[in-house]
């Protein structure tokens, strides 16, 4: 028994990384078109780095995370206190909301987007699509992430030590800033984490809100492929593959020595 | 205990911590979502901008079609029996990770491609099923005629399979790691045999963990859009193709929301389902 279980999850692991270890095996393929190996080369590397447009889409890309996963992290770390802490109108009508950008299809989520960013610049001539609306987007579904994380961990929390600090004459800040916010720091990374990884593998709401000029890798993918395929965008997967198992790589120690 | 804060001054604690995230919710996701119903009433002008008059036609429209009936049908088929592929696959894979030495470093293989770019892993399959790829390598070197693989049915549920089995075995796994294997023993000792005891002493026990999974793949699996466009090139249309076509080159954005209210209205009918069934701590599983 033990032992199917084993044949069974190999196989499994095999279909997970066929797909991937073809992709880097081609991406030093000399041959252009086929998967038949023809040579070893570093070619497609050397052109992506020379290919100016590629490194603009990333930069866009990363301006796009790096903001949205900032604001979502503030403003959902705040959110997930304010729904532990206290009780208020309207609170429970506020947590169904927060489930709304989990587990509507993207697909929707990027089209009412869209209309919305639509209506009001019929009215008030103001957003263009571009790297602004990507931004507001991506925050609309990342701080649901971070706040479901956060408040998760606020949950574990002893709130004996939050009572302890108001009784020795902290103000509401001061306990935040000194006794919360230390205690659900780990919470708070992995859901900055989360939105981050969230926002830079995000297609479909980008597709809908992006415009002219606010290219992200992901929509240059996309559009590669439908227009034909570069060996260049082999080597641009086999990056971000690398790049994501250094990522996980480096967290999983990082965790581990914490714990 | 300290003196309870003022009315007053707990009014501005809660401003300051629900206020920005809770308006940031409902600027940008509840008023689109009201956006979404009011143009899914309105009719196409001769541009394919929103006009009036205000009505049901483009429900009517909808599911008077037999062509479109069949577009949501046709979604929930693939996606289900998707669904049900994965939970085959997962479900004892995720045994495996529980029991095995080296868990962590299994978790992470299955982590791996879960984050690994989403356009990437479908592609990946462009590169496997195409005329002169991988897989028709393989069969050619045999002396085989090639496969005609893309665009057709079968390579949107490999890519959807693929694409969306780490959504299920991470939760699974975070159950299955949760079992109290003390059972088993129990069941055991009262003279079950294994496939009885693993049925009434393990799977029980599994099962919050599976509709939690079930539900992380299935909603996606229904609702993409990217997967059947690359993969399935025309050949196979589902109700995000649909919605993504109005909003393209249809140009007809009042009938492609009411599409997308069909569709939210599906996954929001199955989420209620869920909640039902299993509380508000099941919905906090799917995070």
């Amino acid at each position: 028994m033990k032992r199917w279980l084993a044949v069974h999850a190999w196989l499994v692991f095999a279909f997970l990384y066929l797909p991937i270890a073809v992709i880097v095996a081609l991406s030093f393929n000399q041959s252009r078109f086929g998967v038949r190996f023809t040579g070893f080369t570093f070619d497609w590397y050397i052109r992506l780095f020379n290919n100016e447009r590629i490194l603009e889409y990333l930069t866009n890309t990363l301006i796009v995370a790096v903001v949205s996963t900032a604001v979502s992290t503030i403003l959902g770390t705040l959110l997930a206190v304010g729904l532990v802490r206290y009780r208020f109108r309207w609170q429970n009508a506020l947590r169904y909301l927060l489930y709304v950008p989990v587990v509507v299809p993207d697909v929707v989520m990027g089209i009412s987007l869209l209309l919305l960013f639509d209506v009001v610049r019929d009215a008030i001539g103001w957003p263009r699509l571009s790297l602004f609306t990507i931004i507001l987007a991506h925050i609309s579904f990342q701080i649901a992430y971070v706040t479901l994380v956060v408040r998760a961990r606020l949950m574990l929390l002893d709130p004996t030590l939050e009572e302890a600090a108001k009784d020795l004459g902290a103000t509401p800040w001061l306990t935040f800033r000194e006794v919360t916010l230390p205690l659900i720091m780990p919470g708070v990374i992995s859901g900055a984490l989360l939105a981050f990884s969230l926002s830079l593998d995000d297609f479909v709401v980008t597709f809908f809100t992006a415009g002219p000029g606010s290219t992200t890798l992901p929509l240059y993918i996309y559009s590669s492929v439908k227009l034909g395929i570069s060996p260049e965008i082999h080597a641009l997967s086999t990056l971000m593959v690398g790049i994501t198992i250094l990522v996980l790589l480096l967290g999983a120690l990082f965790w581990k020595r914490r714990v | 205990m300290r003196e309870a804060a003022t009315p007053w001054e707990r009014l501005r604690q809660v401003l300051v911590t629900v206020g920005p995230g809770g308006l940031w919710l409902v600027l940008f996701v509840l008023i689109p979502t009201l956006v979404m119903l009011v143009a899914s009433l309105m009719s196409r002008g001769s541009l394919g901008q929103l006009v009036p008059p205000l009505g049901l036609h483009n429900y009517v429209r909808f599911f008077s079609d037999p062509l479109f009936i069949e577009i949501i049908g046709r979604s929930l088929w693939i996606g289900f029996w998707s669904t049900v592929l994965i939970m085959l696959l997962g479900y004892p894979l995720a045994f495996y990770i529980a029991q095995s030495r080296y868990k962590e470093v299994l978790l992470l293989l299955v982590v791996i491609p879960f984050f690994t770019n989403f356009l990437i892993r479908v592609y990946a399959w462009i590169v496997v099923f195409q005329k002169e790829g991988l897989l028709n390598g393989l069969i050619t070197a045999f002396g085989l005629p090639p496969l005609e693989l893309l665009p057709s049915t079968f390579a949107v549920y490999v890519a959807t399979v693929y694409t969306y089995l780490p959504f299920f075995v991470l939760p699974l796994y975070a159950a299955v790691e949760r079992i109290d294997w003390s059972q088993l023993e129990a069941a055991y000792d009262l003279g079950a045999r294994p496939i009885r005891a693993f049925w009434e002493a393990i799977f029980p026990q599994t099962v919050p963990g599976l509709f939690a999974g079930f539900l992380l793949v299935f909603i996606p699996a229904v609702g993409t859009f990217v997967i059947a466009d690359l993969l399935g090139g025309g050949k196979v249309i589902l109700v995000g193709n649909l919605i993504q076509l109005q909003f393209g080159s249809a140009q007809n954005w009042a009938f492609g929301s009411a599409v997308s209210m069909v569709l939210m209205a599906m996954v929001l009918l199955g989420l209620w389902l869920y909640a039902r069934t299993q509380g508000e701590k099941g919905l906090d599983r799917l995070v």
